[in-house]
């Protein structure tokens, strides 16, 4: 029985490569989303919400929700669950509004 | 090849326009092509396959991508059909509106990941097919805005394409067959799936055994979730919900009730469940902003979805619009095959200048097959429909709106207090649904409460005898024996 999802499909992907969350390094597959490199690396909450100031990350993991906002590359309210992640991307914890408004 | 045209000609409108590429989108796409159409398949992703088929980037080396899925052949051929069709994939084309009337559409599109930011790109065609999908419904309960509470089909989504799970040990709850579906994948894809909690129970497919015999397919479907569940150990526990998640930056574990036949938590049957992730969702609620937009008329599905009516031939209520897929009631990849091919011939012999719909052999049978399968997705619906009993676990202090942070509380408020007496009015008091996702997570729990808790009641069950394979059978027994459980409140 498969012990991973890589496992599973028998995946043999290229090799990693590194993006960092608030300066803290993380590695990242070609192909993965922001948003699936962190949960691989068991980070589930990358941005505090307006008013209460809660911990938030992916929920509906597709573009729906807009709970998983990150700041990426210095452009806010992006949605980690549809961006691909490249090589050397710098994710910053979204506090509140981000900046710039969402366009759609 | 799909050929990457980004813009065709401003002279030129395409004969048809198909908005998603799921399922439905690609079978129309192609089978429209197959028909000599000019066609132009415009799709958010990056990747054709929709919600269903969501498969790793080819950089992630997937050997057996098909090990996520229980029916890869049918979406190998689609795809193959795709690159072998003159059909102009635009992927990344985020469609935000379509203007324009009966034989002259504008379908207009933002291009990127997420859509954010570059391009605007505009579309003509003179036929639209819409096949938009849906999206998950979601019901609070206090702990739902924890992080490591994720969407039962956004868990599936995160795992199909980025090989990813939320945790090691992962409770599946909420409501609907994709439950099962979840938990069969997340199991085995190496979590530890300790409990599938669903608030309805199993019994009353086996109280529709003549619409479940007339689908060969969808039996396949339960059994091999059925098998997969027990392989893995997994518990199913019918007739309860997860009332609350625990912890204070991530789920450490949930509560979970046994619920009455109006989904009330029954007193005394509360139980804690320890985990690091639950995947929860009350099953799909068609996605038709677009085509609500546009003036299509909707119906109310037997469990309380709007979903976009269609004749026929696939048409909506605006002449030269036609749906496919999820947005007609929501019924699964195989049914979204058939009216997306069913759609694409009504489309072409339309474009042709007949007024009445094909009678071909082939689309007599598409017609038939549709029939079928609606009915059993109606049956399923009806089974998994939310009984107005649950702001029963939704205390006043639970948000409801995850955007703009509304609790139930003001939105009783609103109701009662206020008048308002539905999601809109709702909305304007409170500003719930007003954030960036535009309530399409909260919209369902809100509708029901301005509909002060006396929200949508299922259709009473019609008394059958069982004749249904084993796994249903026994799917089925559990949900009539299951006890209550050792009841510990937390
Ligand atoms: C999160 C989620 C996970 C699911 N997982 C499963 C599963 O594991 N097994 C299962 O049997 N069923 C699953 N389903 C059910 C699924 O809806 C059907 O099985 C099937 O995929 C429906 O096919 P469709 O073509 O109607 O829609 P979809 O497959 O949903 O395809 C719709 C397509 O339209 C695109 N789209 C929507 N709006 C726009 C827009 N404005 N602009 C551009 N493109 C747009 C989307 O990107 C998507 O690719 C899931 C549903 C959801 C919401
Ligand atoms: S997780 Fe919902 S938008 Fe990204």
């Amino acid at each position: 029985m498969a012990r991973t999802p890589a496992e599973l499909v028998g995946a043999q992907p290229e090799p990693p490569f590194e993006i960092t969350l608030d300066g803290r390094p993380v590695p990242a597959l070609p192909g993965q989303t922001v948003a699936a490199a962190l949960w691989s690396a068991g980070i589930l909450a990358w941005r505090t919400t307006r008013v209460g100031g809660r911990p938030r990350g992916a929920f509906c993991g597709i573009g729906q929700c807009y709970d998983c906002l990150a700041t990426i590359n210095a452009v806010p309210n992006r949605r980690a669950c549809l961006v691909p992640a490249r090589p050397g991307d710098a994710i910053t914890t979204q506090e509140g509004h981000g900046r710039a408004e969402l366009s759609v | 090849m799909p050929s990457s045209a980004s813009e065709p000609p401003a002279s030129q409108p395409y004969d048809l326009a198909v908005i998603g590429a799921g399922p439905a989108g690609l079978a129309g796409a192609v089978t429209a092509a197959g028909l000599g159409l000019s066609v132009a398949l415009l799709d958010a992703s990056e990747h054709v396959g929709g919600q269903f088929y969501r498969h790793p980037a080819a950089t992630l080396g997937a050997v057996r991508p098909e090990a996520l899925h229980h029916d890869w052949a049918a979406f190998a051929g689609l795809r193959r059909g795709l690159e072998a069709s003159g059909v102009s994939h635009l992927a990344g084309h985020h469609v935000w509106s379509v203007t324009g009337q009966d034989g002259d559409w504008a379908v207009h599109a933002v291009t990127g990941s997420d859509g954010g930011q570059e391009r605007p790109v505009r579309v003509r065609a003179r036929a639209l097919l819409l096949a938009t999908g849906a999206s998950e419904r979601q019901l609070p309960f206090p702990g739902w805005t924890l992080p490591g509470v994720v969407g039962a089909g956004g868990a599936q989504a995160m795992l199909k394409s980025g090989l990813v799970l939320p945790g090691r040990r992962v409770v599946v709850a909420g409501s609907g067959p994709l439950l099962l579906a979840v938990a069969g994948s997340l199991a085995a894809a190496g979590a530890r799936v300790p409990a599938v909690v669903e608030a309805s129970g199993y019994l009353r497919y086996a109280r529709h055994p003549r619409v479940l015999a007339t689908n060969p397919y969808k039996l396949v479907e339960a059994v091999v979730h059925g098998g997969a569940l027990l392989r893995h150990r997994v518990r199913p526990l019918p007739r309860s919900a997860v009332v609350a998640a625990h912890g204070t930056d991530r789920v450490e574990a949930v509560t979970v009730a046994r619920l009455d036949r109006d989904w009330r938590p029954v007193p005394g049957s509360r139980r804690r469940i320890a985990c690091d992730a639950l995947a929860v969702g009350h099953g799909l609620a068609p996605q038709i902003d677009l085509a609500t937009a546009l003036g299509c008329a909707t119906r109310r599905t037997v469990d309380a979805t709007a979903a976009l009516v269609l004749g026929d031939g696939q048409e909506t209520t605006v002449s030269g619009v036609w749906s496919a897929g999820e947005t007609g009631g929501v019924g699964g990849s195989r049914l979204a095959i058939v009216e997306g091919e069913l759609a694409a011939l009504a489309i072409a012999s339309r474009l042709d200048g007949q007024t009445e719909l094909p009678q071909s052999r082939r689309a007599v049978r598409l017609r038939r097959g549709r029939d079928r399968m609606r009915a059993f997705a109606d049956a399923m619906a009806a089974a998994h429909a939310p009984a107005p009993g649950w702001t029963q676990w939704l205390p006043d202090d639970t948000d409801v709106c995850r955007c703009e942070e509304v609790t139930a509380g003001r939105v009783r408020e609103a109701v009662t207090d206020l008048g308002a007496g539905d999601a809109r009015t709702v909305k304007l008091l409170t500003r719930a649904g007003m954030g960036w996702c535009q309530g399409r997570m909260c919209g369902a729990a809100v509708a029901c409460l301005a509909a002060r808790g006396g929200g949508p009641v299922p259709p009473p069950a019609e008394r059958r005898p069982f004749a249904v394979p084993v796994t249903l059978g026994a799917l089925a027994g559990l949900d009539a024996d299951a006890a209550p459980g050792n009841p510990t409140d937390d």
